[in-house]
C-alpha cells in the first residue's frame, strides 16, 4: 500500500486504538473529534471563501437542544437526541443562512457573530429556562435501549463518534467533488461567473450553509452527550473563533485537516493547562502565528509536504510518474 | 419616572464612552488597513493593567496623586506606541498580502498570546486602584449620586477623543493622508503616499485609543484576566453597526448600544446582555453596511 | 464489541479494587478551588489553608501512615476545564477525595460526576441547597452549612436589629447561589413578616466588573435595607463602587457573605452593615470550643499569608477535619486493609467532626449541621478594618430545613416567635 494511504490509515487505526491503549484520553479525543465536526463545518463554507464568526450558534444549539431534551425524559433515546438535535441546527441554520447567504466576506462573518452571540446573551440571562451561566446538566441516555454504565458509554460514544468523523469527512469529500461543491470554489474565485453560468450563487452558499450548521450541531450534540453539560460559552465568540483556529491550525484545503487540528488543539489545551496554565494560550498562539507565517496549508499541507520531499516521484495524484 | 429615564441615559453615557474610546480606534484600523484586529481587547485590557501598575507606583513613590490622571494618558500611549507599534511593524506588515481570514487569525492568535502575557505579567488575581475615581468625588443628579469620575470625566475624555480625531482627520496633512488611504490604497501609493508609513500611523492611533479606553476604565472596577474578551466583541458590535470605518457613526453607535443596554437594566434585566447584539442583529440584516456606512460596490 | 468491551470494564473494576486494598504511597485529593479571576480572593485562601492543614497532617506522619498530596483544580478556568481535569483527577491521579466545589454551579456540575465515577467527595463551600434536597447521593457530602440556614438566620438577625423596615431591594450574582439564596430568604422573609415590599430584584453576572447602573436604580429608589449574597471579588466591586456614590450611607446594607471581605475592604465598609460568616466562621469568634488550637492556626496563618483567616480558610479546615475522619473510621473499619472508595464513603456517613470552631455532624442526607454567626460592623482602633459586634449565634436545629423537606416549603413555615427564640446567643465585640 503506498504511504500515501497507509500513514492516514494508520494513524486512525491508533485513534480508533485509544480506548485500549490509553483509557484516560478517550474522553478529551471524543470532545476534539466532535468539535472537529464544527471546524470541518467552518472548512466547507472556507472552500466558498466566507468565513462565519458565528459558527458556535450551531453548535450551542445542538447542545442544548439534547440538553433540554434528554432533561424532559430523564435520558431518552440517544439516537433520537442526535437526530433531534441535528435537525434543530440545520432548521436554524437555514432560517439564519436565508439572511446571511446575502452577504459577503467580512459582513458575512460579522452577522454570523451577531447571531451566536445573541443566543449567548439569551442562554445566559434566562436563568429559569437555560441554566444561565451555570448550565445544565445533561442526563445520560440509553443507546439502542440499552441503559450503559459510564465506562461502556464513553467508549460506546468514542466509537460513533469517530465513525460519523469519518463519515462526515468522506461525504464533504464527496461533496466538494460533486457540481455544487465545485460551484463552491467559484464563488471564491468570482462569484458573477456563476451567475452567468445560470447558478444562484446565494443558493449554491445556502446549501453549503446548511450543511455547515449540521455539521457544527452534530458536533455540539455529541459533546453534550459525552462531556454530559452544557453551558452558554458554547455559543460565546471565542469558541467561533477556535473552530477558525483550528481550521486554519489543521489546513482548510483537506477533510482530514479539522480533526487533526482539533486534536492537536485538544492534546495541548488539555496537557499544557494541566501543567502551566498560563501558557498554553501563548503556546496555542504561537503555533498558529508559525503556521500563518510559514505553512499557511496547515498541518496536513505540512504533512502534504513532507510526503512530496520523501518520494518527489511521485505526482499529486499518487500515481507513478512514467520514468 | 422622567427621573428614572435622565437616570438611565447618564448611565448609558458613562458606559457609551468607553465603548467608544475602543471602537473608535478598532473603525479606523479597520477602515485603513481593511484589518480586523482581535488584538484590539488586549490593548484594552493592557492599557488598563500599565495604567494601575503606573498609578500603583506613583503611589509608592510618594508622588502626588492628581498625578493619576496624566498617568492614565501616559499609559495608552505608552502601551499604543510601544505594543501596538511593534505588533504592526514586526508582524501585521508580514500578511497584509494573504487572505482577509488569515490576517484576522493573526490577531486572534496574537490576542491569545496576549491573555497569556497579562496572567504572567500581573497575575490572576483582582488589581484594583481607584484613586482617580476618588479625589473627583461626587456630584448630585436629584437624588442620586453619581462619581463625578463616571458622569464627567469619561464621557468629556470621549467627546474630546471625538474632536480630535476629527479634526486629525480633516485639517492635518497626515490625517489626511489616512483618509485617503483608506478610501483607495493603491491610487494613494500611486500619488506618492507612503502606505506603510500611514499602516503604522493608524494603527499605533488606533492601539492608543483602545488602551485609553482601558486605563480609563480601570479606576471604576477590578482588574481580572478576561477584561479585554468581553470589551472586544462588543466594540465589534457598534463597529458593524456603525459602518466600519464611520468615526462619528461609532460615536453615536455607541450612545444607541450604551443606552440600550442601560434602559434594558431598567426595564428587562434578562435582556441587558443581549441588547448590543439585538440591534447589531437588526441593523446588519437591513443595513449590512451599518448605520452609517457606504455600501461597497461590487467590483467586477 | 460489546461483550469485549463489558469484560474489560469488569476486569479493570476488579482489578482496581485489589489494587485499593494495599497502603498507597500517597493519598492525592483532588481541591477545585478559585485560583483566577474576581473569585481568587476568595479561592486561594482556601488554598493556602489546604497546604497548611495538609502540611501539618503529613507532619504527624500523614493520614494512617500516608503522605497527604494536594492537586489544586482551578475553577476560574471554565467549566469545560473544570469537568475533564476534575476527571483526569479523579481517575488517572487516581484520587481518594476530591474537594468541590465552591461555585454552587461547579458543585451542581461536578456531583452527579463525581457519584457517576464513584468519587468520595465533599463540597467543602458551595451552598446551593438543592442538591441534598433533590436526590441522595452515596459519595458526596457537605461538611458545611447550606444557603437555607444561612439565608434564615440573616432573617432572624435583620428583624432583631432592624424591626421596622418596610422596603428591601436585592443585587445577587446571577447564578445558582445568587438565585436559591434570594429564593430562601424571600420566602422567609415574606413568612416572618409579610409587609415588607420588594422594591427591586437585580441579578448582575458572576464576575460582573461594573455594577454602576444597578447602583443608580438603588440610589433612585432608597430602600430601607439592601441585601447582597455577593461573595469574593464581585462583593469587594460591588461595595466599592457603591461606597464611592454614598449608598452605604442611604441604606442599610445586609451580606451575609461579607465576612470574608471584611479584610479587604477596609476602610471602605462603614459602622452598621449586616455582616454574615456563612457559618460560624470568624476570627475573633467568641465562643470556639479548642480557642488554643484556633489562635495557634490563626498565627500560623497570619505568618504564611499576612491576613487572618476569612470563611472558606474555615470551609476548608472543616472538610479536611472530615476527611482525616472519615478516613481513620474506615481504616479501623477495615481491619488492617487500606480502605476502598466505597468503603471510605460509608464511613463518612453520620460523621462527627471539628474545623477551627465548633463541632459539625452529618445528618443522614449527608448535609452538615453548622451554627450560624452574624454581626453588625463596628470600628475599632485595633483593626484596619472592620469587625463584628452585636453577634449572634444561631444553633443549625434552629435554621435548617429538616430531613426530606424541600427549603422552599419549610421556611413558609417559620414561627414567627423564631428571631426571639431562647436558644440564640448574642455576643458583643471583646478585644
Amino acid at each position: 500500500m503506498e504511504p500515501r494511504v497507509l500513514v492516514p490509515l494508520v494513524l486512525l487505526a491508533a485513534v480508533a486504538a485509544v480506548p485500549l491503549a490509553l483509557p484516560a484520553s478517550t474522553l478529551l479525543l471524543t470532545l476534539a473529534l466532535a468539535k472537529g465536526l464544527a471546524v470541518l463545518g467552518i472548512v466547507v463554507l472556507l472552500r466558498a471563501g466566507q468565513v462565519s464568526f458565528g459558527h458556535a450558534l450551531y453548535f450551542a444549539a445542538g447542545a442544548y437542544v439534547v440538553a433540554f431534551l434528554a432533561r424532559a425524559q430523564q435520558g431518552g433515546s440517544a439516537v433520537l437526541l442526535v437526530f433531534a438535535g441535528v435537525m434543530a441546527a440545520l432548521l436554524v441554520g437555514l432560517v439564519v443562512g436565508l439572511f446571511v447567504v446575502r452577504y459577503r466576506y467580512i459582513f458575512f462573518g460579522m452577522l454570523n457573530l451577531a447571531f451566536s452571540m445573541v443566543l449567548y446573551s439569551i442562554l445566559e440571562k434566562f436563568f429559569f429556562i437555560t441554566g444561565g451561566s451555570d448550565g445544565l446538566r445533561v442526563p445520560r441516555p440509553t443507546i439502542l435501549g440499552i441503559a450503559m454504565d459510564r465506562f461502556v458509554y464513553e467508549n460506546t460514544l468514542f466509537y460513533v463518534t469517530l465513525v460519523l468523523a469519518v463519515l462526515a469527512a468522506w461525504l464533504v469529500h464527496r461533496y466538494f467533488r460533486s457540481p455544487l461543491g465545485e460551484a463552491l470554489r467559484a464563488l471564491k474565485s468570482n462569484e458573477t461567473r456563476l451567475e452567468y453560468v445560470g447558478l444562484s450563487a446565494r443558493g449554491v452558499l445556502l446549501v453549503a450553509y446548511v450543511i455547515s450548521a449540521g455539521l457544527a450541531g452534530l458536533g455540539g450534540v455529541l459533546l453534550a452527550l459525552v462531556q454530559g453539560h452544557v453551558t452558554p460559552e458554547l455559543s460565546y465568540w471565542v469558541r467561533s473563533g477556535e473552530f477558525v483556529f483550528i481550521a486554519i491550525l489543521g489546513g482548510a484545503a483537506s477533510v482530514a485537516g479539522p480533526f487533526v487540528g482539533a486534536i492537536v488543539y485538544e492534546l495541548v489545551r488539555a496537557y499544557a493547562s494541566a501543567f502551566a496554565a498560563d501558557v498554553w494560550q501563548m503556546i496555542l498562539g504561537g503555533f498558529l502565528l508559525v503556521i500563518i507565517l510559514f505553512a499557511s496549508r496547515g498541518l496536513v499541507g505540512l504533512y502534504d509536504d513532507l510526503g512530496k520531499r520523501v518520494a518527489p516521484n511521485r505526482a499529486v495524484t499518487g500515481r507513478r510518474r512514467p520514468t | 419616572m422622567s427621573d428614572l429615564l435622565l437616570l438611565a441615559v447618564l448611565d448609558g453615557l458613562a458606559y457609551a464612552a468607553l465603548v467608544f474610546m475602543v471602537a473608535v480606534g478598532l473603525t479606523l484600523i479597520f477602515g485603513v488597513l481593511r484589518l480586523l484586529n482581535v488584538a484590539h481587547g488586549s490593548f484594552y485590557a493592557i492599557g488598563a493593567y500599565t495604567a494601575t501598575s503606573l498609578i500603583l507606583g506613583l503611589g509608592a513613590a510618594g508622588w502626588s496623586p492628581w498625578l493619576a490622571y496624566p498617568a492614565l494618558v501616559l499609559s495608552a500611549v505608552l502601551v499604543g506606541a510601544l505594543l501596538g507599534g511593534l505588533l504592526e511593524r514586526v508582524l501585521l506588515r508580514r500578511v497584509y498580502a494573504k487572505e482577509e481570514v488569515l490576517t484576522l487569525l493573526v490577531t486572534f492568535a496574537v490576542f491569545m498570546i496576549l491573555e497569556d502575557v497579562q496572567r504572567l505579567v500581573w497575575g490572576v488575581q483582582p488589581l484594583f486602584v481607584d484613586t482617580p475615581l476618588r479625589l473627583l468625588g461626587t456630584t448630585q443628579v436629584g437624588e442620586v449620586y453619581y462619581t463625578a469620575y463616571q458622569l464627567m470625566l469619561l464621557p468629556a475624555t470621549a467627546v474630546v477623543v471625538l474632536i480630535a480625531l476629527r479634526w486629525y482627520l480633516r485639517s492635518t496633512l497626515q490625517g489626511r493622508l489616512i483618509v485617503a488611504v483608506a478610501h483607495d490604497r493603491e491610487a494613494a501609493m500611486a500619488m506618492g503616499i507612503n502606505a506603510q508609513r500611514v499602516y503604522l500611523t493608524t494603527f499605533v492611533i488606533g492601539a492608543t485609543l483602545a488602551a485609553l479606553g482601558g486605563a480609563m476604565a480601570s479606576p471604576t472596577t477590578s482588574l481580572t484576566p478576561g477584561i479585554g474578551t468581553e470589551m472586544i466583541v462588543l466594540s465589534f458590535a457598534v463597529v458593524a453597526t456603525a459602518g466600519l470605518g464611520q468615526v462619528e457613526g461609532a460615536a453615536v453607535t455607541a450612545v444607541l448600544l450604551g443606552l440600550g443596554r442601560s434602559f434594558a437594566v431598567y426595564l428587562y434585566p434578562e435582556m441587558q446582555v443581549l441588547m448590543p447584539y439585538l440591534i447589531m442583529v437588526v441593523v446588519l440584516l437591513f443595513r449590512p453596511q451599518g448605520l452609517f456606512g457606504v455600501a461597497e460596490t461590487r467590483k467586477v | 464489541m460489546r461483550t469485549l468491551l463489558a469484560a474489560t470494564a469488569a476486569l479493570a473494576l476488579v482489578a482496581s479494587s485489589a489494587l485499593a486494598q494495599t497502603k498507597p504511597k500517597e493519598i492525592v485529593v483532588g481541591i477545585t478551588t478559585y485560583l483566577s479571576g474576581p473569585a481568587s480572593v476568595f479561592g486561594v485562601p482556601g488554598r493556602d489553608a489546604a497546604d497548611l492543614l495538609i502540611e501539618e497532617i503529613n507532619a504527624k506522619g500523614g493520614i494512617g501512615g500516608v503522605p497527604v498530596r494536594p492537586i489544586y483544580i482551578d475553577e476560574g478556568a471554565g467549566t469545560e476545564n473544570l469537568l475533564s481535569e476534575y476527571r483526569r483527577v479523579s481517575q488517572a491521579e487516581n484520587a481518594a477525595f476530591t474537594l468541590a466545589a465552591i461555585s454552587s454551579g461547579n458543585c451542581n456540575a461536578l456531583v452527579p460526576v463525581a457519584e457517576d465515577l464513584k468519587q468520595p467527595n465533599i463540597m467543602w463551600d458551595c451552598g446551593t441547597q438543592q442538591i441534598f434536597e433533590e436526590k441522595r447521593y452515596r459519595y458526596s457530602f457537605r461538611t458545611q452549612a447550606n444557603a437555607t440556614p444561612e439565608m434564615v438566620a440573616t432573617v432572624l438577625y435583620l428583624l432583631q436589629a432592624k424591626p421596622d423596615f418596610k422596603t428591601i431591594a436585592v443585587v445577587n450574582q446571577d447564578y445558582a447561589w445568587g438565585r436559591d439564596s434570594w429564593n430562601i430568604f424571600s420566602n422567609a422573609l415574606k413568612a416572618l413578616k409579610p409587609d415588607v415590599r420588594v422594591v427591586a430584584e437585580m441579578f448582575p453576572k458572576f464576575g460582573a466588573p461594573d455594577y454602576s447602573t444597578e447602583i443608580t436604580r438603588l440610589s433612585a429608589l432608597r430602600p430601607d435595607v439592601i441585601l447582597s449574597t455577593s461573595w469574593g471579588g464581585d462583593l469587594d466591586t460591588f461595595v466599592r463602587q457603591a461606597a464611592a456614590r454614598g449608598l452605604l450611607k442611604q441604606s442599610t446594607f445586609v451580606l451575609p457573605l461579607a465576612e470574608s471581605s471584611l479584610q479587604r475592604l477596609g476602610d471602605t465598609l462603614p459602622e452598621g452593615v449586616i455582616v454574615g460568616a456563612r457559618g460560624d466562621h470568624w476570627f475573633l469568634h467568641p465562643a470556639v470550643e479548642d480557642a488554643a488550637r484556633h489562635k495557634a492556626f490563626i498565627d500560623k496563618y497570619k505568618a504564611k499569608t499576612g491576613s487572618y483567616p476569612i470563611y472558606p480558610v474555615y470551609h476548608m479546615a472543616q472538610a479536611i477535619a472530615a476527611m482525616q475522619a472519615g478516613f481513620d473510621k474506615a481504616i479501623k473499619a477495615a481491619n488492617g486493609a487500606w480502605p476502598t472508595r466505597e468503603q471510605l464513603a460509608d464511613a463518612m456517613k453520620g460523621l462527627e467532626f471539628r474545623g477551627l470552631t465548633r463541632t459539625v455532624r452529618l445528618r443522614e442526607d449527608n448535609q452538615g449541621l453548622e451554627d450560624q454567626l452574624l454581626g453588625t460592623t463596628k470600628r475599632v482602633g485595633e483593626y484596619p478594618f472592620a469587625v463584628l459586634d452585636q453577634m449572634k449565634l444561631y444553633p443549625a436545629e434552629l435554621v435548617t430545613t429538616p430531613v426530606g423537606q424541600k427549603s422552599e416549603e419549610w421556611v413558609k413555615t417559620l414561627d414567627k416567635g423564631l428571631p426571639t427564640n431562647a436558644k440564640i446567643q448574642t455576643f458583643s465585640y471583646k478585644q
